[in-house]
């Protein structure tokens, strides 16, 4: 099929950017939504052309490291899947396809699609864990017995691949669906609970200093997860924050 | 062959691991805070050896590619990880992991250093629980096992097919609260291009920040390699696209002996190429196999039929199909291991009975899977007259507990829906079970340089077994380098602070400035992936699933020359002091474009064929892999000399004191 591109170009943190177009001739449905910018990069280099530069590695829906906000969505129109896992069969011969990088205070710009992600990184490291050394004379993985459903629902927020699509989507930029789903993951699980109420105070604190916005409930980061992480984990948090804002002695 | 110490400790092989912690140096905590690790690489392997150092209390600097540590390919595994915990009572035991684990190798490891992976898999275990891993759990609470290719019982540990996430997971949230307490010093998106050493010891590196462009130096008392392996060498692999072995490659041009690099495994069930934009290939678990068949026509007419699309796989009746694996192995059946599940799609694929396009194709159904899953929810829910669709429904809802995303993730690449249609599948390149040559210590042939995981040559032999790369990559950091790291550390607890101002740092920061200055002033008109794509072709076809000896040479000459043509016609847009991910790439092809030669130097050494490696020449009558021990039962230690196609051979050999050496049968 024949495209055409709209791609954000910009050459640095401090530089303004533009929107740039390229037609795009021979792309076959196929291909994943990257092998086609592969396809465009390789003949821009044929050409004399800079690369457009994006984020990728694993390009298979897991290590968060792909963007992108396609025609208004991020990771584009499909739903439950990283950019590098839509394929060009979801789009028509002859559309117009619109490329952006994820734009949130908190993401600055390091060059044309490419973000810079590491707060989301400083928001685990402010309380992300369970404080638990390697010894290996930790008890025995049996000796706690936790119930399936909790196990399930732990193992369905510890799913997030923190690719940041939440906040991308957000109209405030809220992170609130990431942070959310690690403090839901660990508060869910026995081996979480010593340290639960220090760590979402310092998560959210953290969250809110790196410059994330509130949540309003619009609910648009879950549709547009590509893990799906359920909203619910919003509310888990809201629940664990507030117990812990009682409580705590400061 | 002195140089060539493992170094493995003496008694019996039960105790050696624990003799050998009780007699080693230690450093004392206060010692341990003048003390500088570096660790490249933050999988499983690094991670966890980065978090556990740095709990320790040694400072760490850790160094990866990806804009977070948690993006490590270890990421992406899925099915399992294996431990000898035998909760499910079948007769599991650390002897039995053990010698699944070397006989699944061909009898290639070492075996103390398997045993030793063994014995701490139950650490594993308890340490994840411990961190938080959510994995599988049944309806008492306890923890969840299914079984593995090479292995009679079930002893792998899973979360959903995202296994290896999850892990990641928690030695990156391990990670994080060291990088919290500045224990910690993270340096995302860096690539190490040197290793720099110091009165012959590895005593730092020279990493390119890849948002600047510019090099930039760091100094350490030892070095940790954790950079995963080298599969991207095919171009097409399952790895993903910016794994590479520039690392450890890096460290074997400074000394490091490289071992076993022919030793790669080709896994069975991954995603079939669909077209020549292909950039990547994607796995589909082997954990599919505990409750797929693999299959394919009896019947030529039906192989065209489908293929032409007037059949349908559901059309053709079980007696016309042949489940080749269950035929040629009924003991083992689906879950032979992969180097021999691999050869024998490639051995129906070759007699024409493919199932796709290309030829390159068999069927991985789930249909009786589904049945029996649907009958047995009906008997428990007392449903007698179930209706067969109703039974199918309930059969596909668990199986979409079990492997809800990998089917998913098939259902999107391929717009097949696997729930209803057997999925096609086809071998690719997975995993590389070479690596950089490691002693009992993880310690590599420089000094105070070390590897660990997917890096380092140790456990697998010449095949891996599934679900056993994210137990060696957390035994290693978890629980093995933090320990034998002290040994060699005690020397330095008087030693300070090393300094990035010295003459050595100068030196092999410009020898990086005159590597990338004289890639980027090639100026010719072929893109990095130009050359990447040809010198994949040529691995695939002549150093992949089988190989022989008129193949392997002219693997060699064909390396050669694209090797040389890639230093005339190369072009990198941009600059080297930017963001560039061209100039990444091309460093990276570089030594692939390298290290491609030696792979194929040692598989033509290796005449015998063993695990992954097999060679045309050395097959039984029924054309199974036929090892030779009488001359092979070594490791090759490749030493590098100055000329990348003039390495010198060591030999590293084999004794087997636990196990005796049969011909490996899953018949």
């Amino acid at each position: 099929m024949k495209l055409t591109l709209k791609i954000w170009r910009q050459k640095g943190p401090n530089d303004k950017g533009q929107m740039a177009t390229y037609p795009i001739d021979g792309i076959d449905g196929d291909m994943s939504f990257l092998e086609m910018l592969d396809v465009l990069n390789e003949q821009l280099i044929h050409k004399g052309e800079e690369p457009v530069a994006f984020d990728h590695d694993c390009r298979e829906g897991i290590c968060g490291m792909c963007s992108l906000f396609i025609n208004g969505e991020a990771h584009g129109p499909d739903r439950g899947v990283t950019t590098c896992q839509l394929h060009m069969r979801k789009f028509d011969d002859g559309d117009t396809i619109y490329i952006e990088p994820w734009r949130a205070k908190a993401f600055p710009v390091i060059k044309d699609l490419v973000v810079d992600r590491t707060a989301f990184d400083r928001v685990m490291a402010a309380g992300g864990f369970v404080s638990v050394n390697t010894s290996g004379n930790t008890q025995d993985a049996n000796a706690i017995p936790i119930a399936k459903a909790d196990a399930d629902k732990a193992f369905e927020a510890a799913t997030c691949i923190g690719c940041g699509a939440c906040v991308a989507t957000c109209k405030n930029s809220s992170a609130m669906l990431f942070v959310s789903a690690k403090v839901s993951q660990l508060a869910l699980l026995p081996q979480g609970q010593v340290e639960a109420r220090d760590r979402v105070l310092n998560m959210v604190k953290k969250m809110d200093e790196e410059g994330f916005g509130n949540c309003t409930n619009t609910g648009a980061c879950e549709v547009e997860c590509p893990k799906e992480i359920s909203l619910d984990n919003i509310a888990r948090m809201n629940r664990e924050f507030m117990k812990a804002a009682l409580c705590h002695e400061d | 062959m002195s140089v060539l110490d493992s170094k493995v400790p003496g008694g019996p092989i039960e105790k050696k691991w624990s003799a050998h912690k009780n007699n080693i140096r230690l450093v004392n905590p206060a010692n341990k805070r003048n003390i500088d690790v570096i660790v490249v690489g933050t999988g499983l392997a690094g991670g966890s050896a980065a978090a556990s150092m740095a709990e320790l209390g040694y400072n760490v600097k850790a160094f990866c590619f990806q804009d977070s540590p948690r993006r490590a390919h270890s990421i992406a595994a899925q099915g399992g990880i294996n431990a000898a915990k035998n909760y499910q009572g079948d007769g599991d035991s650390i002897y039995r992991l053990f010698y699944d684990t070397v006989k699944g190798g061909d009898y290639r490891a070492r075996e103390a250093n398997v045993y030793r992976l063994a014995e701490v898999s139950v650490n594993i275990i308890d340490q994840c629980v411990a961190q938080g891993v959510p994995f599988a759990r049944d309806y008492g609470g306890l923890l969840d096992n299914r079984s593995f290719g090479g292995a009679q019982v079930s002893r792998t540990f899973y979360a959903k097919g995202q296994t290896g996430q999850q892990l990641l997971l928690g030695a990156y949230s391990a990670m994080s609260r060291q990088i919290g307490k500045g224990k910690i010093k993270m340096y995302n998106r860096h690539e190490m291009l040197e290793l720099v050493l110091v009165d012959g010891k590895a005593r730092g590196i020279i990493a390119r920040n890849l948002v600047s462009g510019k090099l930039e130096r760091f100094s350490g008392h030892a070095v940790v390699i954790a950079s995963g392996g080298y599969g991207n060498v095919f171009f097409l692999s399952t790895n993903a696209m910016g794994s590479n072995a520039t690392a450890a490659w890096r460290i074997h041009k400074k000394g490091a002996y490289f071992a076993n690099p022919c030793f790669t495994q080709i896994h069975p069930t991954c995603i079939p190429v669909s077209g020549d934009h292909q950039s990547k290939l994607t796995l589909m678990s082997e954990s599919l196999r505990n409750d797929g068949r693999i299959w394919v026509p009896k019947n030529m007419e039906d192989v065209e039929a489908i293929r032409k699309g007037t059949k349908k796989p559901v059309d053709i009746p079980a007696e016309d199909r042949d489940y080749y694996l269950e035929r040629r192995y009924p003991a083992f059946g689906n879950l032979v291991p992969r180097d021999v599940a691999s050869r024998a799609a490639k051995e129906r694929c070759d007699a024409g009975y493919g199932v796709n396009a290309t030829g390159e194709a068999v069927f991985l159904d789930f249909a009786s899977a589904i049945e029996r899953y649907g009958n047995e929810q009906a008997t428990m829910a007392g449903m007698a007259n179930a209706s067969r669709e109703k039974i199918l429904e309930m059969g596909r809802e668990v199986v979409k507990a079990k492997y809800g995303n990998l089917f998913q993730m098939y259902y999107k690449i391929t717009d097949d829906d696997p729930y209803f249609t057997p999925m096609k599948i086809y071998p690719a390149v997975h995993y590389t079970m070479g690596g950089i040559w490691v002693d009992y210590n993880l310690m590599t042939t420089v000094p105070g340089c070390y590897a660990i995981g997917e890096a380092n040559f140790s456990d697998h032999g010449a095949n891996r077994l599934g679900a056993s790369a994210l137990m060696q990559g957390l035994a290693d950091g978890y629980f093995v380098l933090p320990y034998t790291i002290a040994d060699y550390l005690a020397d330095d607890i008087r030693t300070g602070a090393i300094s990035t101002e010295t003459a050595e740092f100068d030196e092999a920061e410009k020898a990086v400035k005159d590597r990338i200055t004289s890639l980027m002033s090639i100026g010719g008109s072929k893109s990095v992936d130009h050359f990447h794509k040809r010198l994949g072709k040529v691995m695939w076809d002549k150093v992949g699933m089988a190989r022989n000896e008129q193949g392997l040479k002219e693997a060699i000459t064909e390396i050669k020359a694209i090797r040389e043509e890639f230093y005339k016609d190369l072009r990198i847009p941009g600059a080297m002091e930017e963001f560039n991910p061209e100039l990444d790439k091309a460093n990276r092809v570089a030594d692939f474009l390298e290290l491609g030669e030696l792979m194929a130097m040692d598989a033509l050494t290796r005449s015998e064929s063993c695990g992954g490696h097999f060679r045309e020449e050395s097959q039984t009558e029924e054309g199974e892999a036929k090892r030779n021990d009488k001359e092979f039962t070594y490791v090759s230690a490749w030493e590098y000399t100055g000329n990348v196609s003039e390495p010198k051979l060591h030999k590293e050999s084999l004794e087997f004191e636990n196990i005796k050496l049969v011909e490996r049968n899953y018949k």
